[in-house]
């Protein structure tokens, strides 16, 4: 019986009463007032377990990663401008037919579509629902759950982001409605001053929130805590932001009991900043970001998917592969989660023109391939060649 | 926080880097001999020997004067302040006789429990102050790794939150002090196996408690593939009244470690707790056979359960040395092929059949 309510049952005055409870605070705590965190009260269940963890593998299955194509609105908006294209409801719709109306090829490169909210009820010109012909492929249907990045106050322009009200019941219709995985974005960004503790613990903790939530419904949370590009910082520095940021998010799932068999991780690669005036070459990179997660991400994460940030299609290609060819063990599959550097070749050749939707799909579909191969290590494309006699060199290990 | 000063450059983080390999080189492990004067009393009294500067220093010298073939399964020795300044009867000091043998020299650098005030009987460990010129001073005297030892209990209200942070804490505080000198910090966060708890309490304690080590880490800036990790298996308490099969230990062990050890941390070297010599064993056995990914070594750091039998089998005789000494070149030679496991108790079954009794029908 809680202290309180013992109180209650004793003729005591006010005082006496705010006295013993004061003076409460001050003891030991005895058992049975116990600090219960040390006592699991399990979260998921075996059935609910497996099903995650399954749920994980196939979307990284070899030689498969995800295609990132839950631009919000507001984000499709810049995309479609870039080709001369009105950001309207119904180009939104085409422009996804575009890339869902690829055929088997794509079954073996892509796992798992991202969906935003409004694609996810869209459907194509001969009225089949985009989640039905994706899943006709084999491919998973993910959804972006999360409502847009927020000002942290007292910080220089950093922010958290925002989605967790009613979180539990939107996860719980888009399971109804198809989705069997979800995507949630953190931002970080690095400056003089940046990141910040508060801005680092806080949208660790908003990830554990939202993962702890996804995975009560049988969805897998991907995980995202980008540190955007920008800025002229090199490579070590970005290394060791993103080791900062990584052992904070992954001290945060432990501390919100997340399932991590049952999770993915799609973080930046370690790259120097856009302004950066030395520029690395794809061993490096790959040798940061490898080290980079081999220090931060537990083994049990099932698979790490990248995001492509500001990198051209080529570039997060070829790096994706250098980081498969990196000579350090990786006990998780690395893979691809991009947006832009799957969609921006297919975006340039539709420019809006429904007689240039197959060449437009055609790219995609090379994009999906070459990406394919990459997260096998086995990408050739360009001068990339990692066969016995083109081995790169990646150096020694020790100055990472 | 966010500027990076370099904590070490990249020649220290070699030195380091190879020193930890070289100890868990593959089929190897570390003999933990390094019990206080008074832990060592408690030893030599079971076999009624006095417990005497010369009597411990006869009974080190018996296992370091071992079969030179001791250092195909002994990667590392860790030493109690007094035996690194001991000779053998050959007259030699004892780390140029191990180092004679390829084996690597540690060294126990904390100063023992203290008592954590508001708690129920919980503990941090002290020994951080003028750890820095200690390590110089043992790196001089020929160590090239350290270890140090916290300690945490199951029960209703334990681990709390407290505990765990403040071990974390001063575990990572004691790590970045060994690796500015040079030395390789062996982490210890032991998890006691007192209490009637099962084995799924252990598996969540354990993961916890690790959570917060590995974090502690990364916020003291300590350089991960310079440390090695001596944790307890995930058991059962040892007054719980159900039993638990080698294979059911094993697969919670790795599945904690999976979840909170980050695969840069080169070898995990387990400690024995309270568990007989050939318990020890064959747990570490099914450990290396589990079929889930395991990017660190994984070996033992053991003390009772490497010289249990030598130390019975001396009985403080000089006449029983050789003896003494075929008991620990046994045990340690079992515990090489636990480490790879390769290691066939008498009586037990082969690899294929032993691989079926980890279809795991259980998720952990």
């Amino acid at each position: 019986m809680k202290l309180t309510e013992s109180l209650r049952s004793v003729f005591i005055t006010p005082e006496e009463r705010t006295y013993l409870i004061s003076v409460r605070r001050l003891l030991p705590k005895a058992a049975g007032q116990s600090v219960r965190m040390t006592h699991q009260s399990p979260t998921l269940s075996e059935a609910q377990k497996r099903e995650l963890h399954e749920t994980a593998l196939r979307i990284v299955s070899p030689g498969k990663g995800i295609l990132a194509a839950d631009e919000s609105v507001g984000s499709m908006a810049k995309r479609l401008a870039q080709v001369g294209v009105e950001n309207t409801e119904e180009n939104r719709r085409q422009y996804r037919q575009i890339l869902f109306s690829a055929d088997d090829r794509v079954s073996g490169c892509i796992g798992g579509i991202i969906f935003f909210h409004e694609t996810l009820y869209q459907n194509s010109d001969t009225g089949i629902p985009f989640v039905k012909m994706i899943r006709d492929r084999g491919i998973l249907v993910g959804i972006k759950v999360d409502k847009g990045v927020v000002p942290l106050a007292g910080t220089f322009g950093e922010t958290t982001t925002q989605g967790l009200d009613g979180l539990s019941d939107r996860c719980a219709q888009y399971k109804k409605d198809g989705a069997v995985f979800a995507k949630w974005r953190c931002v970080l960004k690095v400056s003089e001053t940046n990141p910040s503790p508060l801005a680092i613990t806080e949208n660790a903790n908003v990830l554990a929130r939202y993962s702890s939530i996804c995975q009560q419904h049988g969805i897998v949370p991907i995980i995202e805590p980008e540190i955007l590009p920008d800025g002229d910082h090199d490579l070590k520095r970005s290394q060791y932001i993103t080791e900062k940021v990584l052992t904070a998010v992954y001290k945060a799932m432990s501390d919100h009991h997340v399932y991590l068999e049952g999770t993915l991780l799609k973080p930046n690669m370690v790259t120097s900043g856009h302004s950066c005036s030395t520029k690395y070459g794809p061993e490096e990179v790959a040798m940061a970001t490898v080290t980079a997660l081999r220090r931060t991400v537990p083994p049990a994460v099932t698979g790490v998917a990248f995001l492509s940030g500001g990198q051209s299609e080529e570039e997060a290609t070829v790096h994706l592969n250098a980081i498969n060819n990196c000579p350090l063990a990786k006990p998780w599959i690395l893979s691809f989660s991009f947006g832009r550097a799957l969609q921006a070749s297919a975006l340039r050749a539709w420019r809006g023109h429904k007689e240039n939707e197959k060449g437009a799909t055609e790219q995609f579909i090379k994009k999906a391939e070459a990406n394919s191969l990459a997260s096998q290590g086995k990408y050739t494309g360009g001068d990339n060649n990692y066969t016995d006699a083109g081995q790169r060199s990646y150096g020694s290990s020790h100055a990472y | 926080m966010t500027h990076q000063f370099p904590s070490l450059s990249p020649e220290q983080k070699k030195e380091l880097s190879d020193i930890a390999q070289r100890i868990i080189a593959p089929g190897k492990g570390i003999l933990a001999a390094d019990e206080s004067t008074g832990t060592m009393g408690k030893r030599l009294e079971k076999i009624k020997v006095e417990n005497s500067e010369e009597n411990r220093r006869y009974f080190r010298d018996l296992l370091f004067s071992t079969d030179p073939s001791i250092s195909n399964c002994v990667g590392g020795i860790i030493f109690f302040h007094e035996t690194l300044y001991q000779k053998s009867d050959s007259g030699k000091l004892f780390p140029q006789v191990i180092k004679d043998k390829g084996i690597v020299v540690g060294i126990k650098v904390d100063k023992g429990t203290a008592g954590l005030n508001g708690t129920d009987g919980e503990t941090t460990t002290q020994g951080l102050d003028g750890l820095s010129e200690r390590c110089a001073q043992y790196k001089k005297d020929g160590c090239d790794f350290a270890k140090w030892r916290c300690v945490l209990k199951i029960s209703d209200s334990c681990p709390t939150s407290v505990a765990i942070a403040e071990n974390a804490n001063v575990l990572a505080r004691y790590a970045s002090i060994c690796q500015q000198n040079g030395l390789v910090p062996i982490v210890e966060p032991e998890i006691l196996p007192d209490g009637t708890h099962d084995l799924l309490r252990c598996q969540y304690v354990t993961e916890k408690v690790l959570a917060a080590v590995y974090k502690a880490l990364s916020d003291h800036h300590v350089y991960l593939e310079g440390t090695l990790l001596k944790p307890n298996m995930v058991t059962a308490g040892q007054s719980c009244a159900k039993k638990f099969t080698p294979q059911e230990v094993a697969m919670a062990t790795v599945t904690a470690l999976r979840r909170t050890v980050p695969a840069s941390v080169p070898g995990i070297c387990f400690l024995s707790g309270g568990q007989s010599e050939e318990e020890a064993s064959l747990n570490l056995n099914a450990i290396n056979q589990v079929p889930l990914n395991r990017p660190w070594k994984l070996s033992f750091s053991y003390g009772r359960a490497l010289q249990a039998s030598a130390l019975a089998a001396w009985q403080g005789k000089t006449a029983n040395k050789a003896a003494a000494q075929e008991a620990f070149c046994s045990r340690a030679k079992i515990n090489g092929l636990a480490s790879k496991g390769e290691y066939k108790a008498s009586g037990s079954a082969d690899q294929a059949s032993m691989q079926s009794l980890f279809s795991a029908s259980y998720i952990y």
